[in-house]
């Protein structure tokens, strides 16, 4: 080549400078990247529980209901027809046998090619249920019906916690949270088996709600519960819960896809929901709940509680006991909601609105009292689907890979032998088994951003309000310093605001904020009913509620209710909140939502007058 | 509305976003930060420090018995200081293109996967292999299998600048 020495001494010198370089931006790249998917992170859990902490709003909803009700009683027709609503039960109730006979009375069509179960189970019905759920096949009402039935008898006699050993030298396999997420479980069954004498397994909860196969999850888990009955086991988690169900998907998803038997699906599941036990414990040495533990618990205590009064059938009454305090359903709160947290003490869970954080003093004061080593608990969405915490003593264990997004998270399961060492198997469901590029990895910013945004367009009026307040000579520009202060304490959530501002709003050539530049990219989706923006606005941002409270009017599920529910609703809701409201304006809304003029109106139909489309979507859309 | 060019602003201004940055790995509210994550840190907040340039700052920020965290107290004035007098100045991307032009001895135009490898990998403050594999995944075109370095250089500081 004909380089002298020195070229070449030279070119080294230069080839270090210049990796040194490269390797310094390249970290840096990296770390910015590592930042936006950590606040990326922040916002879905703040959203997620905002959202369940809203559960206490609805809550404290229903007790000024039953307040208005007691002292007013009867006072305005609205009321009265509100109370006796969620006051009376629906279905019949039906002697245990009259309701078996039934099921067995209703006719299959032979044009029905799904599972066909018969009773009891047997290996044949659960592979028949995998290979029909693979295919995207649905099982037919009445199978559901008799399954559900079953396993409510099967539970019935079962311990609030259930004491497991690993005598036969088996590894027992311990999942996390599915949410409905089909896909997940099949992956879990193909790596490690399906549940058997030799394979068993413990679901820690949260089978359903937020994917679109809640009913197929627990189909099959329900069906392998009552198949090996000793190898599997199902601790009840904060969604096995109807109120839950209503917000987060579950009740829809069951209407959807069972128009007939439905409602009445959904009322056993009320009662297996609330049978399912509380607690597992391997070998008096590992404890496994869903959510977590607290100063309050008791295992002894525990055991004696009547788990199966935490439910809502008589939903009111729920919220009653809520507020009446009452020690032991207390403890089944913890159970379900609680978080683990890094510093000692335990102190009551604001982010969730129930249960509590417990530090490392707490797990090691409840691990010794019961001669128990390790706590196994869910809950809690990790990005490796896995996490250890209080010095090894906690484990969260967490199985719905891509929870939030397409490449958000890994999920896991845990496995343990009789020497009660964790072994901790990881997977993620993708489309393609490409690796997944630095980009793609990091690419779940988008839907979070859109969330938040959505959450900004919810609470307009108000942020304008005070955006305002800051802009006195009417610029339309605000510091940053004033904008994030102002979104901060509008929409009370803890997040990196300074840091997000650069994705929601723009500068000016001032270098301040234009405030109105955070709506700019959300409008309405349909065109809406005739209604002022602020009115639009406050049934944009109240619509889960509403949908909430509308289906526990619905008693029968139609989809449908009268025009005076709607009005009598909309008013009781309005008042508790304290937004003002015009009779007349919404007796036109209801009218013109009205569209065949029958008296009733189709309440979906009109929710979804209230959501709102990205505008950057829609042009992704139009183009693509 | 203050001034906004005043010294004042100026350093509350910078107080913030350092605060903003460090709540975001603040896991515990309480304040403090895994010193692992010290380097992430510095970076989100403009900077391009060396490996050995963070070797110092973290001793600097670490208690007397390193308890594996550093407090803000403590983070707050020495990363003001590091903003404040603009050290570890950010990498053009002109001066990112020449470090790769000067790696492609030949002049090719661009960079094999192997070539490439072995100067991050050996070479500087060398990449670990996890490292190496993730940058790969971004800079090499699939089909020709190469390192077109001018196009993934603007592609990268594009997409830092959004």
């Amino acid at each position: 080549r004909g380089c002298s020495r020195s070229t070449r001494v030279l070119f080294h010198e230069y080839s270090i400078k210049a990796a040194i370089l490269i390797q310094r931006w390249y970290r840096r790249y990296v770390a910015r990247l590592e930042m936006r998917r950590r606040y990326t992170w922040n916002i879905f859990q703040s959203i997620e529980y905002a959202g369940e902490q809203d559960q206490l709003q609805l809550s404290s909803f229903f007790s000024f209901m039953l307040d208005n009700f007691t002292h007013m009683n009867g006072n305005g027709p609205g009321n009265k027809y509100l109370i006796s609503h969620l006051l009376d039960s629906v279905v019949d109730p039906l002697t245990e046998e009259v309701r078996q006979l039934k099921y067995e009375q209703i006719v299959v069509p032979e044009s029905y090619c799904g599972p066909r179960l018969s009773f009891p189970l047997s290996v044949t019905d659960t592979n028949a249920l995998l290979s029909a759920f693979k295919e995207e096949q649905t099982l037919h009402g009445k199978y559901v019906l008799q399954l559900l039935y079953e396993t409510k008898k099967f539970l019935k006699q079962m311990p609030n916690i259930i004491y497991l050993s690993t005598s036969y030298a088996k590894e027992i396999t311990i999942c996390g949270d599915l949410h409905g997420r089909l896909d997940d479980l099949l992956l879990i069954f193909y790596k490690n088996g399906l549940p058997s004498a030799e394979n068993p397994y413990i679901f820690n909860g949260d089978f359903v709600d937020r994917g679109k196969k809640s009913t197929e999850i627990i189909i099959i888990l329900f069906a392998f519960l009552l198949l090996y009955p000793d190898h599997m086991h199902l601790n009840r988690g904060n969604h096995e819960d109807h109120i839950m169900n209503l917000r987060y998907g579950f009740t829809r998803e069951v209407m959807q896809k069972y128009k007939t038997h439905g409602r009445e699906m959904l009322q056993l599941l009320q009662d297996v929901f609330s049978l399912l036990p509380l607690a597992t414990v391997i070998d008096n040495k590992v404890l496994i709940v869903h959510g977590g533990i607290s100063d309050k618990i008791d295992l002894d205590f525990l055991s004696t509680v009547e788990r199966h009064k935490y439910k809502y059938n008589k939903m009111l009454f729920k919220y009653v006991l809520f507020h009446m305090v009452i020690i032991c359903l207390i403890q089944v709160v913890d159970i379900l909601w609680s978080d683990p947290k890094n510093q000692s003490g335990c102190s009551p869970n604001s982010f969730r609105g129930g249960g509590c954080y417990f530090g490392p003093d707490v797990t090691q004061a409840l691990l010794q009292k019961h001669g128990l080593c390790l706590l196994i608990r869910s809950h809690e969405c990790k990005q490796e689907g896995y996490e250890l915490c209080h010095n090894g003593q906690v484990i969260t264990i967490f199985s719905a890979s891509n929870y939030y997004e397409e490449g958000s998270n890994r999920g896991a399961y845990v496995k343990l032998g009789p020497e009660l060492v964790p072994r901790f198997f990881q997977y993620q469901v993708s489309r393609s088994t490409r690796k997944l590029t630095l980009h793609q990895r990091y690419s779940t910013e988008g839907s979070a951003l859109r969330a938040l945004k959505e959450k900004l367009y919810g609470h307009r009026s108000d942020l304008m309000a005070a955006f305002q307040q800051y802009d006195i000579d009417n610029t339309g520009r605000i510091s940053t310093s004033e904008w994030t202060q102002v979104v901060e304490s509008v929409l009370r959530l803890d997040l990196p605001w300074r840091t997000l501002r650069p994705r929601l709003a723009r500068l000016g050539a001032d270098g301040n904020v234009e405030y109105e530049s955070c709506f700019e990219d959300i409008s309405p989706g349909e065109p809406i009913p005739p209604v002022t923006p602020n009115l639009a606005e406050t049934l944009y941002r109240y619509r889960t509620d509403l949908e909430i409270i509308f289906n526990i009017i619905d008693k029968d599920h139609s989809g449908q209710i009268s025009i005076e529910e709607f009005r009598q609703t909309w008013k009781l809701f309005s008042s508790h909140l304290g937004v003002a409201v015009n009779d007349q304006t919404i007796d036109d809304m209801a009218r013109s939502i009205d569209f065949n003029k029958d008296g009733s109106i189709d309440f979906n139909e009109f929710l979804e007058a209230f959501r709102v489309v990205h505008k950057l979507d829609v042009k992704e859309q139009q183009q693509g | 509305m203050a001034d906004k060019y005043s010294a004042d602003t100026i350093i509350t201004e910078t107080q913030k976003r350092i605060s903003n940055a460090f709540d975001v790995f603040d896991h515990e509210s309480n304040k403090t930060v895994d010193v692992r994550e010290i380097g992430t840190i510095i970076r989100s907040l403009g900077c391009f420090p060396s490996e050995a340039d963070l070797h110092d700052i973290i001793a600097e920020l670490e208690e007397e018995e390193p308890t594996g965290f550093v407090r803000y107290e403590k983070f707050l004035p020495t990363m003001t200081k590091i903003l404040l007098e603009r050290k570890f100045r950010p990498i053009t991307e002109d001066l990112l293109l020449q470090a790769f032009e000067v790696l492609d001895q030949q002049k090719k135009g661009h960079l094999e996967p192997e070539e490439l490898t072995k100067y991050l990998t050996q070479e500087g403050e060398p990449f670990t292999q996890e490292e190496m594999d993730e940058m790969l995944s971004a800079a090499v075109d699939p089909d020709k299998n190469v390192i077109l370095y001018k196009d993934f250089v603007s592609m990268m500081t594009f997409d830092d600048t959004r």
